[in-house]
């Protein structure tokens, strides 16, 4: 009877021995693609089993994590005063993915971030918690207060940029939403309520909404004036017909009330927003010219600060009418408030158009740099002479009498900017958007420039100016980014 | 003159082995009480409260197995009860630190209303076990005494296999009998050493019949027609629990073990060609047009294809995903998620979560430990010197080779999977009370295996020999 015996061992090992290969073929040889499997949960649960890292406001997080009692989820991700961060931060959420920066930044602010090898090797022999590193912002505090609070209960957006170098100071966006409510296993309800929301409170009108720019985008049309050689002295008398009818039609360009525009200086017209001589003037340019002109600026492409903004535009194979009425920000013109705040931003830095960016530095949990964003110069759209050029325009139009933006004036600072009163609707019948872009001049420096979208509020179209509604909101933002340098 | 014993040479005592056998023991509760503190460091920081009398019940445990091993199996094999002890230290280890998963917790609370921990139980039926392995050692002096109840056995057995059909099934499974206010068990598990106990007695008293008349075809011996009735029987039984009680771990255990025993029994490679034959063409035939054991080959095939819409695919992905996360070396006690797979973590499962915080090396070393086991079973069977022994001995450990693969094999999706329970590790009574009856009757056939011959009486004669001096 041994002889089967000796058998029935060989087969037993042979049993024990397939069990043996087979855990090694799991083990070792499919590890890691068990470990990546979309079904897998540990790779989530590895993610939120500690804090993450935090995004960074003036050297303090706006963002924070609690412990629950989730089983599988161990901390969740909170805000403070999430609404008025989330258009910067937007969301990270246990089941609902992230956007903007928490999606962006998520390797370092979970720690999985290659860059963050050398720490998370070092924590494993200290035994200390894996955390993640964090995102520090170029924003201001004070300007992105400003904004959210003067945007508050309203329709908008307000983009504050650092002429100099490209920093955002601000970005806000209303109505908006507090991702706090959303971070978690169990809120779907809260998701759902915001996702469905037909005031939209999850976009971000900052970077991702392109509005007509109305009269802002006369700044862009006098900037390819001034480069084009067609006006070279703001204060000289320009050419222009009042009424000016379109070529090519036999309809009259209006301007808002009897203004006096019958051949303007480029200066008056500026401040007092005539329709009729930028139109002209841009017919003047002409289409490719204002195309390339826009460009410079930034429109036609998408920009990332990294967050993507879409992109802005000026409209490409149009005729001659059309160029008119592109030319002062109607018909197929339209951008973001980030773009806005960038032409803004580029005239006050006498024609150099810096590269705006919203984090200035990745950090390690240890505080190590591992990241650090340098101002890149985009473009030069105007030069430094016509650039100033503008800029006393632009003064005028808030300083002078006659002029559009005296909301904005700073005691003790130098403003220029230009307001707007953008059409929209079928046959303009709703309530038109107000904007309001400028710079602020301390001395010899130019520490912001800011571009304000107000959406259709209460009033009536009459009462809607880009300098009494929207005006206010970047004096405030201006004043604040001038008071906390002091 | 002291001639009395000169006639004969006196029998040399063969080392019993005992010592080393303490000191083995000794070993698998320092190796299971370490696992202890390792998880209750690594879950909450600090020495588990627990850690004294899990050590002292545990020691206790061994100390009285071995201790009944020494006075009443002398010359047992020493590997058997220590490998056993580690098994059993280490499964509760387990089973404890998955009582104190969160997840499971609140699962259970969700299911049931309460959460109750397994691991104090487990302890419970760990003594009750020990006490009937000690029970096994004490009444049954020689293991060929069984051989006298092999139709008794054949009854009993049919009708633990039989008796769930008349239970609602749990899980998918009719593998439990409900006795009120006693709670469940799973007759299976009895059943097994039951059925080897029959099919010794039943093979030692026809495997000449069986292995000698039959007739030559294509190179094979097959056997009459007439005596190929009981495994007929025995194949159109195990294919109705599978029906019946849609247990396919049991009824593979079952056709497994009675073709290794016919085997052995008639020395006829034959029967393990009919043998496979007939059971794929059960499992084939069964398969494909039994829903749930459909499922489980679905399941086997590609979890990850129907994951999201079948429990049973997400079971058994669950359980890859575990040992994939293992890797080589594991998590570290404590540090898995194994706990995801929600259902029966602790028992059919349980092997995923040594995958996983245990690693590659870990799960290992525990196979080994089983294929150890059987190793010493049939290393006891080759011993044995009586046809009944060896058969017995033979059926216990290859029965219990086949059980380990079903379920390893099935957890980690190297087979379907069947509900079946790892001996000695997993969580339930029925398991662990039937695996220590195992290992006692091994440790009695070895004993019996090992034991010196006892010495000759005194010759009546001797004082007639003469001892021729020169």
């Amino acid at each position: 009877m041994n002889k089967p015996l000796r058998r029935i061992a060989i087969f037993c090992g042979l049993l024990v021995l397939a069990l043996l290969v087979r855990e090694n073929w799991l083990g070792y040889v499919k590890a890691d693609a068990l470990n990546t499997n979309d079904h897998n949960a540990r790779p989530a649960i590895e993610r939120y089993s500690h804090a993450p890292g935090n995004i960074i406001v003036d050297g303090k997080p706006v963002t924070g994590a609690v412990k629950t009692d989730d089983t599988y989820y161990k901390y969740k991700q909170t805000w403070k005063d999430g609404p008025m961060w989330a258009p910067v931060t937007g969301y990270g959420s246990q089941v609902f993915g992230s956007t903007a920066l928490e999606s962006i930044d998520d390797g370092v602010l979970s720690g999985t971030d290659p860059r963050l090898f050398f720490d998370r090797t070092v924590s494993m022999f200290t035994g200390k918690n894996q955390k993640g590193g964090d995102v520090v912002t170029t924003l201001n505090a004070d300007a992105q207060k400003a904004a959210y609070d003067g945007l508050k209960g309203k329709k908008g957006a307000a983009v504050a940029i650092d002429p100099s170098t490209g920093k955002i100071l601000a970005l806000a966006s209303t109505p908006s939403y507090d991702p706090s409510t959303i971070a978690g296993r169990s809120d779907g309800d809260a998701w759902k309520k915001l996702t469905s929301d037909k005031d939209e409170p999850m976009l971000n009108r900052a970077l991702r909404q392109t509005y007509p720019p109305g009269s802002t985008f006369k700044l862009v049309t006098a900037a390819a004036g001034l480069e084009n050689g067609v006006v070279s002295d703001p204060d000289a008398k320009t050419d222009s017909p009042l009424p000016y009818i379109m070529p090519g039609t036999n309809t009259p360009l209006k301007n808002e009330g009897n203004l006096p525009c019958k051949n303007a200086t480029l200066r008056l017209a500026l401040t007092v927003s005539c329709n009729s001589v930028f139109g002209h003037l841009g017919v003047q340019v002409g289409k490719d010219k204002m195309l390339d002109e826009a460009k410079k600026f930034g429109f036609n492409s998408e920009q990332f600060i990294p967050t993507r903004a879409d992109a802005s535009e000026f409209p490409t194979d149009i005729n001659q009418s059309q160029t008119a009425l592109s030319s002062i920000g109607q018909f197929d013109t339209r951008a973001t408030p980030l773009q806005m705040a960038m032409v803004a931003s580029a005239i006050a830095n006498d024609g150099k158009l810096m590269k705006p960016y919203l984090v200035d530095e990745l950090r390690a949990p240890n505080l190590d740099v591992i990241d650090k964003t340098q101002p890149e110069q985009m473009s030069q759209p105007l030069s430094a002479g016509n650039a100033q050029k503008l800029q006393s325009m632009m003064e005028s139009v808030v300083n002078d009498p006659q002029g559009t933006g005296h909301s904005a004036k700073i005691s003790g600072a130098t403003v220029g900017g230009k307001t707007g009163t953008a059409q929209h609707g079928v046959a303009n019948s709703a309530l038109p958007y107000a904007w309001f872009v400028s710079y602020a001049k301390v001395g010899n420096s130019t520490p912001v420039a800011v571009a304000v979208v107000v959406e259709d509020g209460a009033a009536t179209s009459d009462d809607i100016s880009g300098g009494g509604i929207a005006g206010p909101i970047a004096h405030d933002m201006m004043k604040a980014v001038i008071d906390s340098a002091k | 003159m002291s001639i009395s014993n000169t006639t004969t040479i006196g029998a040399i005592d063969a080392p019993s082995r005992r010592n080393t056998e303490l000191l083995l023991l000794v070993f698998a509760v320092v190796v299971a009480v370490f696992a202890y503190l390792n998880v209750g460091l690594a879950l909450d920081g600090k020495v588990p409260s627990g850690v004294l009398g899990y050590a002292l019940g545990l020691a206790a445990l061994a100390g009285v197995a071995h201790l009944v091993v020494r006075k009443f199996a002398r010359y047992a094999d020493p590997l058997l009860l220590p490998l056993a002890t580690l098994l059993n230290g280490i499964g509760l280890v387990f089973i404890w630190r998955l009582d104190q998963s969160p997840r499971l917790i609140s699962l259970a609370k969700v299911a049931y209303g309460a959460f109750t921990p397994s691991a104090p139980k487990q302890m419970l039926y760990s003594a009750i076990g020990v006490a009937l392995f000690v029970a096994v050692l004490l009444f049954l002096k020689d293991h060929r005494v069984l051989q006298r109840y092999t139709y008794v056995s054949m009854v009993v057995a049919l009708i633990l296999l039989i008796a769930p059909v008349f239970f609602p099934a749990q899980f998918g499974a009719r593998i439990w009998i409900h006795i009120p206010g006693l709670g469940s068990l799973q007759p299976g598990e009895f059943a097994k050493i039951i059925i080897a106990v029959f099919f010794a007695g039943y093979l030692m008293v026809k495997r000449d019949a069986l292995a000698l008349a039959s007739r030559r075809f294509l190179g094979l011996y097959l056997p009459r027609g007439r005596d190929l009735g009981p495994i007929l029987v025995i194949w159109a039984l195990s294919i109705l629990i599978l029906v019946f009680e849609t247990d396919l771990g049991t009824s593979l255990l079952f056709f497994g073990l009675f073709i290794v025993m016919l085997y052995v029994a008639t020395e006829r490679t034959s029967w393990i060609v009919f043998g496979l034959l007939m059971s794929a063409v059960g499992a084939v035939g069964v398969a494909s047009f039994e829903p749930h054991v459909k499922a489980r080959v679905t399941a086997w095939l590609n979890p990850f294809a129907c994951y999201k819409t079948n429990g049973a695919c997400q079971q058994i992905g669950d359980a890859l995903m575990s040992f994939g996360s293992g890797g080589t070396l594991g998590t570290g006690l404590g540090q898995g998620n194994s706990d995801l797979i929600g259902f029966a973590a602790n028992a059919d499962f349980i092997l995923s979560t040594v995958g996983e915080e245990l690693g590659l090396a870990g799960t290992m070393a525990i196979l080994l430990v089983y294929g150890l086991i059987v190793e010493r079973g049939i290393r006891t069977a080759l011993a044995a010197r009586d046809p009944f022994g060896k058969l017995l001995a033979i059926g216990l450990s290859s029965g219990f080779a086949i059980q380990v693969f079903v379920v390893a094999g099935g957890v980690m999706g190297l087979i379907p999977l069947t509900g079946m329970t790892l001996p000695f590790m997993a969580y339930g009574g029925s398991s662990v009370l039937a695996n220590w009856a195992l290992i006692g009757i091994l440790i009695r056939i070895s004993d019996t295996a090992r034991r010196p011959a006892p010495a000759p009486a005194p010759s009546t004669d001797a004082e007639m020999t003469q001892v021729v001096r020169p």
